[in-house]
């Protein structure tokens, strides 16, 4: 390198003649220009625009130039080392963005492969189901009681009228503790228990624990001595409800119904009452919805037969009425104050109908591939 | 309750083209259920005509007895020339009357008839059988008719073989339905058309002459009528029209005393029973049966009575279950049964019969039926409530028929007890239907609704209302309610929705219920609803001690099973066995683990519940009262349970898989807990059914008390082999009550620093016996505020560490909210958490 020339007049300096300076350039363009890769890109980026590379060796030579020949020289090193890098920059972007073609291409996978690593959990049908209907009730303001399910004679039957001569009460229909301290016949029924047979005692508890007027919902597990098979469990889910207020009718019993299996089974759905007999409501009614699948259509016309309804156009739903006052009495309720209605259904039954569900014992057995399809909400 | 059309026909002047299925469908929209409507006769078409036998050859050289007749049908078959036909009953003899089919013919079940070789003879036709016509299934041979009838006759209509038969499921509330008065009256009032009430006869008064009776309980029997038909022609039998109405109402033909009681029973509602009265010995009397007294009944079974059982009785002891059924001895015999008199070689039916039309109390009548599991036809009225007043007409009707049809002589004493019994009353507001249906009916469709119940109305606002006797269940104003409304259709009732109060949602424990189940099944786990049924063999496979506390069970007088009589204290039985029935039906797939839960109560006796009492129904209980009904109920608390085997995550494509184990387990309970809010105290614990050293028990606070939540872990090898599931299958129970109270409620914000954090990992040597979290908590004591978070990384052993310990490697973040920490702060720090770690431990920092 020449030493700052201070002291004498311009000499020639090798490197900065224009004629170098192009050269210079035309080389590093061309070499830009023919560089095939980012490696062979760096290589060329080294060899002319490095420290080491005659551009900037140039530029370190323009202090040895007399002052009035240092701005003519600076400039041209400065053009030709701008280019320079301008043609590096745009030859990296189109080498970066080959880079990036070919890499993201041979890091392609088949996406299609299956991917069952991790078990899939479900709720059961049944237990969604009752949350369903829980969840379409507690949106009008009802709330949701529950009860044990070993349960003494009294609220379970004399409660609600079942009085003791009652056919329910008998072991045919109903399971029965055991008294423990006698084991004998005679201790037989002494123990005053039984698995609740439905969930009416909650209702009896409701009416007893909570300040009128009473709007609740009671769904849960009962149990009657049914044995296993298709259509029959002795151990099932219903939901009741009970609304004891000042001035309910059994309008009041039908229009609730009627938004029910609206919310469950959509638009247009109603339901028809039948006049029937239960104790613990009077007037008491069976109720059947339209069917869900074939809203009537099928009855009477052989060409489409409805395998939900049987062709009947409706669906047994469940028992209902307007609760008894004897039972109001029971609780302690005036009953010429106050009126209410209530009714229940197996969530089973509704399970079987509405998902096509063949034998009770799939949703008994616990089996996975009945359940997993069911996922979380129902 | 079977009622053919054609007999409601007789007490109904129903328009001509109405069919069984119009009928059904009005008397469903009145009450009655009305479960099918039986199409008798359908698919039949003749000709099916009444023959006399002329002739019978026996046919011998085949297996059974075959007979070729000539047989007179008239001019039936248009030539007037006797008929061939092949038999192959022997129920009859030449000159007998019976129901020959024709060729051309089609009977019931698409069977079409024509002439064909048969036997070696060509037969044209057939004779029939009961069966063969759909009259039943009786197949003692062919029907040989009375003798009346002339060949040729028209037998479709002689038999009355094309009819309809409603079915009835009658509800406890409407005994009156059991019968064909109460039916007509409902379809009477269906059709808005006069009812003839079949119970309305001319009825000899009572006097003194009648069968002698001593009812000595009247609270038994309120009501007895007796009288007497003597003379009657023992041989005489019913006539087809008889036969034909209890065929279809679904009983058999028996004798022609007996068939007339159950006629009349069918007709009125009103049980009778006919005794032979020559086999009474003294008065008729009513009581209760005493200590050691038996009975033979009409079914042949000698019955041990007990003293609540009502009785009937004569000289010699009970001649019947009152109510129920009557005794053999007193039993009716016609001439084709009875026994022969030795003196006189005659055969001696009865000749003298003794009717008994009597009301019994239903809950007697219940009571003893179900006691000696006798259900009959008369039990089955009496308990759903006979009409009181409708013996006298029955006892009548059914002295007329037997006089009509067998010849005797009606006595003219009629012996009536009855106690005093005026009819029932109820008063109510005239506006109570409305109010209870929620409709404006107004005044006057009330009372005619009332009216046509039967009931005597009188009243402006405040309605008396006298009900009839055969309504036994309208006692209450809303009865009377529910008989206009019904009457006036629910199909007819508005639809309107209350409107509630405004609720306050789920509570606490039913929203932590469902986010159990949904993060257990979120995190894999198949939802299983198991039964709670289990026995001691459960109790043994689970490895329980004779003393641990999970056997004390509540056990089932009548359980599903005697194997199983008791109710789960555990939720682990039904969920093991669900897993073996997966595993075995191999419901997992070819490489798949399986994940159960379930949620659900199980049952805690403390062994000292006092039994519960029965209350009155009268008024409220108090809240002692309330109190003690529930103090006799076991615990119930809720848990929640989960089982796992095989992979808990599958191989693959993406390399390994990897087994559930007891970690999943207790990760599983940490999941639950986490639901409240809470993150249990893991200990290690000794806990049947779990592996000894792969237990883990979990506590939490409940009100500033260490208290158990559950356990987890792998089971014990023991377990799993005697519930058939896979080795190291892991489980875990958590009780949800306690984890409810358990929950922290609101969660304070947590405040976030935004400045950097400095982590420090540390590696501390400590005994095998030193459990991770004693470690854990001692690095967290010592870290200080400044601790953000810490995590175990590593566990280690080694020789390089010596036998019996291990190496457990952290990772300890520091965080300052309001500076960045120096290296010196962070070092400190960790340090002073060290430290902790060795006083606590005796842990050792490795190098």
């Amino acid at each position: 390198m020449s030493a700052p020339n201070k002291s004498y007049d311009p000499v020639e300096v090798e490197a900065l003649k224009p004629e170098a300076i192009e050269r210079a350039q035309r080389e590093a363009l061309t070499a830009i220009a023919e560089a095939a890769d980012l490696d062979a890109l760096r290589e060329v980026k080294a060899a002319h625009a490095g420290d080491r590379s005659p551009l900037a060796l140039a530029n370190r030579e323009i202090g040895a130039l007399p002052p009035h020949a240092k701005a003519d020289a600076g400039k041209r090193v400065g053009a030709a080392r701008g280019a320079v890098n301008k043609a590096l920059g745009a030859r990296q972007q189109v080498l970066e963005a080959e880079r990036d073609e070919r890499v993201l291409v041979e890091e392609a996978v088949d996406v299609t492969l299956p991917y069952d690593r991790l078990p899939a959990g479900a709720r059961h049908p049944l237990t969604t189901l009752m949350e369903r209907i829980e969840d379409v009730f507690v949106a009008m303001g009802y709330e949701v009681a529950e009860g044990p399910e070993v349960e003494t004679e009294w609220f379970n039957f004399d409660a609600l009228n079942i009085g003791p001569d009652h056919p329910a009460r008998t072991t045919a229909d109903t399971f029965f503790v055991a008294d423990g301290s006698r084991s004998d016949a005679e201790g037989a029924e002494g123990s005053g228990l039984v698995l609740r047979t439905h969930t009416s005692p909650v209702q009896a508890r409701a009416l007893l624990g909570r300040e009128l007027p009473v709007y609740a919902i009671c769904p849960g597990r009962v149990y009657r001595t049914d044995e296993l098979d298709a259509t029959h469990t002795p151990v099932f889910h219903q939901v009741e409800l009970i609304a004891v207020d000042e001035g309910l009718t059994m309008a009041d019993l039908k229009g609730t119904l009627d938004h029910m299996v609206q919310a469950l089974f959509g638009a247009g759905m109603r339901t028809r009452l039948r006049p029937s007999y239960f104790p613990f409501t009077e007037p008491s009614a069976e109720m059947d919805m339209v069917c869900y699948v074939c809203r009537g259509a099928s009855v009477g016309d052989p060409e489409r037969p409805c395998r939900t309804c049987s062709s009947e156009g409706w669906i047994e739903l469940g028992g209902c009425g307007m609760v008894n006052p004897r039972v109001l009495t029971a609780c302690g309720i005036d009953p010429e104050r106050y009126s209410g209605f209530a009714f229940g259904f197996g969530i089973e039954r509704m399970l079987m109908f509405r998902h096509n569900v063949e034998d009770m014992r799939d949703m008994v057995e616990g089996d996975v591939r009945f359940t997993r399809p069911f996922g979380m909400e129902i | 309750m079977r009622a053919p059309l054609s007999w409601l026909r007789e007490y109904v002047d129903l328009p001509a083209g109405v069919t069984g299925r119009e009928v059904a469908t009005k008397l469903i929209a009145a009450g009655l259920e009305v479960e099918t409507v039986d199409q008798l006769g359908a698919g039949l078409t003749g000709p099916l005509v009444v023959g006399r036998v002329l002739a019978v050859e026996e046919l011998t050289e085949f297996k059974k007895p075959i007979r070729y007749c000539q047989v007179d049908v008239g001019d039936a078959n248009g030539t007037g020339e006797p008929q061939n036909i092949v038999c192959g009953a022997t129920n009859f003899a030449v000159g007998d009357k019976v129901v020959v089919v024709l060729p051309g013919a089609v009977l019931p079940g698409n069977f079409a008839i024509s002439a064909r070789r048969t036997y070696g003879k060509l037969s044209e036709g057939m004779i029939c059988s009961a069966a063969e016509l759909g009259m039943g299934d009786d197949h003692d041979g062919i029907i040989v008719l009375p003798p009346e009838y002339e060949p040729g006759t028209d037998a479709v209509e002689l038999l009355e073989l094309r009819d309809e038969v409603l079915d009835i499921a009658v509800t406890p509330d409407r005994g009156y339905c059991l019968s064909m008065r109460g039916v007509a009256r409902e379809t009477a009032t269906a059709y808005g058309l006069p009812l003839r009430d079949p119970a309305l006869l001319d009825v000899t008064a009572p006097g003194e002459y009648g069968p002698a009776v001593d009812v000595v309980d009247t609270h038994g029997c309120d009501r007895f009528t007796a009288r007497a038909v003597t003379g009657v022609r023992p041989e005489a039998r019913s006539p087809i029209w008889l036969q034909r109405r209890l065929q279809k109402a679904g009983m058999r033909s028996i004798s022609l005393a007996v068939d007339v009681t159950n006629y009349v029973m069918l007709e009125l509602g009103q049980p009778l029973h006919a005794y032979d009265r020559g086999r009474i010995e003294g008065p008729i009397g009513v009581r209760r049966a005493e200590p050691g007294e038996k009975i033979v009944t009409l079914d042949g079974v000698t019955r041990a009575l007990d003293p609540q059982d009502l009785v009937i009785t004569d000289d010699s002891g009970p001649i019947g279950l009152a109510g129920v059924m009557g005794g053999a001895h007193t039993e009716i015999s016609d001439a084709h049964d009875a026994l022969v008199d030795p003196v006189s070689g005659q055969a001696e039916g009865t000749r003298d019969i003794v009717v008994e039309a009597a009301h019994f109390d239903p809950v007697t009548v219940a009571r003893t039926a179900r006691r000696h599991k006798l259900s009959s036809e008369a039990s089955r009225r009496f308990e759903r409530g006979v009409d009181p007043q409708a013996g006298p007409a029955a006892a009548q009707r059914a002295a007329d028929l037997l006089v009509l049809l067998a010849g005797g002589t009606a006595e003219a004493g009629v012996t009536e007890v009855h106690g005093a019994t005026a009819p029932r009353t109820v008063t109510l507001p005239a506006d109570l239907p409305d109010c209870v249906a929620g409709v404006a009916y107004g005044r006057e469709s009330v009372v005619r609704r009332l009216q046509q119940v039967g009931c005597d109305v009188s009243g402006t606002d405040e309605l008396t209302v006298t009900v009839p006797s055969w309504r036994p269940d309208l006692t209450d104003p809303n009865d009377l309610a529910e008989e206009v409304i019904r009457l006036e259709g629910y199909e007819n009732l508005p639809s309107t929705l209350p409107r509630p109060p405004a609720g306050r949602g789920l509570t606490e424990a039913q929203r932590l219920h469902r986010r159990v189940g949904r993060a257990l099944a979120g995190a894999g786990y198949v939802e299983a609803l198991n039964y709670p049924f289990l026995g001691d063999a459960a109790f043994d496979r689970l490895g329980l001690p004779a003393d641990d506390a999970r056997r004390r069970v509540v056990t089932l007088l009548n359980p599903i099973s005697d194997e199983e009589p008791a109710l789960r204290t555990t939720l682990l039985p039904g969920l093991l066995g669900a897993l073996r029935r997966n595993d075995g039906r191999g419901s997992q797939g070819a490489q798949g683990g399986i994940a159960l839960f379930e949620t659900g109560l199980v049952f805690r006796p403390g062994g000292d519940e006092p039994a519960a009492v029965r209350l009155p129904v009268d008024a409220r209980p108090s809240a002692e009262e309330i109190a003690a009904q529930d103090a006799a109920l076991p615990a119930q608390p809720l848990r929640a349970a989960a089982v796992l085997a095989g992979a808990r995550e599958q191989h693959g494509w993406w390399g390994a898989g990897r087994p559930a184990t007891w970690a999943d387990a207790v990760e599983a309970a940490r999941v639950v807990a986490r639901e409240a809010g809470v993150e249990p105290e893991v200990v290690a614990d000794r806990h049947e059914p779990w592996h000894p050293g792969r237990c883990a028990a979990l506590y939490v606070e409940v009100a500033g008390e260490r208290t158990l939540l559950g356990h987890a872990g792998e089971l014990h090898p023991r377990v799993t082999k005697a519930f058939q599931v896979p080795a190291r299958t892991a489980a875990m129970e958590l009780d949800l009550d306690v984890l409810r109270r358990a929950s922290p409620g609101a969660v304070p914000a947590p405040r976030v620093s935004t400045y950097p954090v400095a982590t420090q990992d540390v590696a501390l040597v400590v005994p095998e016996a030193v459990p991770a979290v004693a470690v854990e908590a001692a690095l967290r004591s010592g870290a200080g505020d400044l601790l953000e978070s810490l995590r175990l990384f590593d566990v280690f052993t080694g020789e390089q560490l010596g036998a019996g310990r291990k190496s457990l490697a952290y990772a300890l973040r520091f965080r300052a909210p309001d500076r960045t920490l120096t290296a010196e702060e962070a070092s400190a720090a960790r340090d002073a958490a060290v430290a902790a770690a060795v006083t606590a431990t005796g842990a050792e920092l490795r190098a």
